[in-house]
């Protein structure tokens, strides 16, 4: 790679940050708020104290095992919308195992960290089944099924597995301590999540890079009629994606359920997949930036949520950033490739 | 049930389904063209909580749809364009935005959460409104309801008996094609897709007007998602689309029923509130499944009854045309 090619993707990374920073800034002033304060309110919700920064991790974790499993169901060309609803499937299937199996803490959380991801995992099937066999677009099975999922934990919380006595959508009673994962003192997260989430990671980077699996996925994602006349099962790949894919993201339910919450809550996926796509696209699809969108997402999130509170301004200003600067970056590559 | 009670229920369908209908046509319109905006649920968001914040300001109900309907074709020509001119992947854009107008709507809607605000007034068509079963149904309702079933009739007039709308379905099916006989497919596209946009935030404006009046966070639970389905499901033909979308709406009022029944008073309200995304699965399984189509092949009269029925996608849905 030349310099000038350097310093030109970088203009065309940043430009779409910048952009998406204004007219963010054009929106505050709309509703008639301090845009230096709002943002001097979000850096503080995500970086002013350790356990705040330890908060922008806890979403960090999540978006980046949702990026690492979309990076695989995108290299073979499919849409699995339905990842939000494989993390709540993820946090019911833990939560299901820390509320029956009593068993000391180092069995039991690798135990429902297992039985998160293949609650992801089943729940993706059934999405992956319904475009294989039944012609669903994955994009309406995927979403349809997160409503479902959703609600099956909404039921859940209130239904069968209330608290004693009282039935709130506040969430379950807490999981027993040994269903908890270990946290560095006075934080909310500990070594385990971030170590998934890193070596997750580096296993599908290189499996996508340099295993005949990932080649033939990059096959089916570029023309799957071509790849499956040269003989790859492209049916039984889209499949295998959409499984790998929910299980990662029943693995970032259950470690929000066992990790965060300490219990099932209705929003337990927090938004986290749908987020988890953006991150994707603001990556170009690519491993090596997934680490980094997700942590400028991550604290995007976590410090809006300060912005009601101190300045009465909707938490929702950190999705319209988020959102705007997909967008811009979408639409600037699409100007790139015209005027090239 | 007395009849009194079905002829009400009938009439509330064919109300509250009127956002749908109007979201079904205008994504119809769209992807007949060749372009699907899949946009629509957050289009939908944004466009009712404009319509709302526009008619509590300003008392002004034209005003209200019309901002709305701004509001509409303005992200479908960000669709529009992206498509046509960068050749960028209908889908991505689509769902970026379905996110961004989500949030953007929760932001600038804040101020207008649960406020009390106008309403689209009743207007009972004089005379017609007073014939027995037919006038409470058709012609007792107020003048959207009105509009949105002039709507399915004009596009299925528009798309099927007349010169422009045969250039349309060619710009959707065969674009080369209608180009080498001198159609602007990329202009086409661009209009058809912007006054689609428009008609789905009308609905938007209709949903939080009078179906479900003022705001909320995520006021419109879905509905575009469920809009981009019954497209779907109607086979890209307008009076098809909205017929889905009345046995949607009527499904959605019977499940609201069912819930006062005693006897399913052990199912949680959990499961009606998700059964419109469950059905919306089967209802596609239903149309796209090849059993199905097998099941109807037996024999000739069969399956042309069912060829008739399902509708296939225009055939240059979602792809880019270069035209030179």
């Amino acid at each position: 790679m030349s310099k000038t090619n350097f310093w030109n993707d970088l203009g065309w990374g940043v430009g779409p940050i910048l952009l998406g920073l204004v007219l963010t800034t054009l929106a505050l002033m709309a509703v008639g708020a301090d845009p230096a304060r709002a943002y001097a309110t979000m850096w503080t919700g995500a970086f002013g104290a350790p356990e705040k920064f330890s908060n922008v991790v806890d979403a960090w974790v999540p978006l980046v095992l949702g990026s690492v499993g979309l990076l695989i169901t995108f290299t073979a060309g499919l849409w699995n919308i339905g990842i939000e609803g494989q993390m709540v499937m993820g946090a019911i299937g833990a939560a299901w195992v820390a509320r029956t199996v009593d068993l000391p803490a180092p069995v039991l959380v690798p135990l429902l960290l297992v039985a998160g991801a293949l609650g992801g995992a089943l729940w993706a099937l059934l999405a992956g089944a319904l475009k294989v066999y039944g012609r669903v677009h994955e994009i309406f099975g995927g979403l349809g099924l997160n409503f479902v999922a959703m609600g099956l934990a909404l039921y859940l919380i209130i239904g069968p597995w209330k608290r004693a006595g009282i039935a709130s959508t506040s969430g379950t009673e807490p999981f027993p301590p040994a269903a908890w994962l270990p946290n560095w003192p006075g934080l909310s997260v500990g070594p385990i999540e971030i170590a998934l989430a890193l070596v997750s990671l580096a296993l599908v980077y290189l499996a996508l890079r340099g295993t005949l699996w990932g080649l033939q996925l990059k096959a089916i994602g570029k023309n799957a009629r071509a790849a499956f006349w040269l003989g790859v099962p492209t049916q039984r790949h889209w499949l295998g994606a959409f499984a790998l894919c929910g299980a990662f993201a029943g693995l970032a339910g259950a470690e929000q359920a066992a990790g965060v919450w300490a219990r099932l809550i209705p929003s337990i996926s927090g938004g986290y997949g749908y987020l988890s796509i953006l991150v994707v696209l603001l990556s170009g699809f690519q491993a090596g930036g997934v680490p980094f969108v997700a942590f400028f997402f991550a604290a995007v999130t976590k410090g809006s949520v300060a912005l009601p509170l101190d300045l009465q301004i909707d938490s929702a200003l950190g999705g319209v950033l988020q959102g705007m600067i997909v967008l811009l970056y979408v639409l600037s590559q699409g100007v790139r490739a015209k005027f090239r | 049930m007395d009849t009194n009670l079905i002829v009400l229920t009938l009439a509330s369908v064919l109300a509250d389904s009127s956002p749908l209908v109007f979201a079904v046509i205008g994504e119809t319109l769209g992807e007949k063209a060749g372009i699907t905006n899949l946009s629509l649920d957050g289009t939908i968001l944004l466009s009712a909580m404009v319509g709302f914040a526009v008619a509590f300001t300003t008392d002004n109900l034209y005003l209200a749809f019309l901002a709305a309907m701004l509001v509409g074709a303005s992200v479908a020509s960000i669709v529009a364009f992206s498509s046509i001119v960068l050749k960028l992947d209908q889908i991505a854009v689509g769902f970026v935005l379905t996110m961004l107008c989500a949030d953007l709507s929760t932001f600038f809607g804040n101020p207008y959460v649960r406020k009390p605000g106008p309403a689209v007034p009743h207007l009972a068509m004089p005379g017609l409104g007073e014939i027995p079963v037919i006038g409470k149904i058709f012609f007792d309702q107020n003048a959207v309801v009105y509009l949105s079933l002039l709507v399915i009739l004009a596009v299925w007039w528009w798309i099927y008996k007349t010169q422009p709308g045969l250039q349309l379905q060619s710009i959707g099916e065969r674009p080369a094609a209608a180009f080498a006989r001198g159609a602007n497919v990329n202009a086409q596209r661009f209009v058809y897709t912007v006054l689609g946009g428009a008609l789905v935030g009308f609905g938007g404006a209709a949903y939080s007007l009078f179906v479900k009046l003022g705001w909320s966070y995520h006021h419109t639970s879905g509905i575009g998602w469920i809009a981009l389905a019954v497209v779907i499901f109607g086979g890209w033909h307008p009076i098809r689309g909205a017929i889905g979308a009345y046995i949607f709406g009527g499904l959605q009022s019977l499940s609201g029923l069912a819930q006062s029944v005693p006897a399913f008073a052990n199912v949680p309200t959990q499961v009606f509130q998700t059964a419109p995304f469950a059905l919306m699965i089967v209802a596609l399984l239903l149309v796209s499944n090849q059993a199905i189509d097998r099941f109807f092949s037996g024999s000739p009269i069969s399956r042309k009854v069912w060829q008739s029925l399902r509708g296939a996608p225009p055939g240059a849905l979602g792809t880019v045309f270069e035209q030179e």
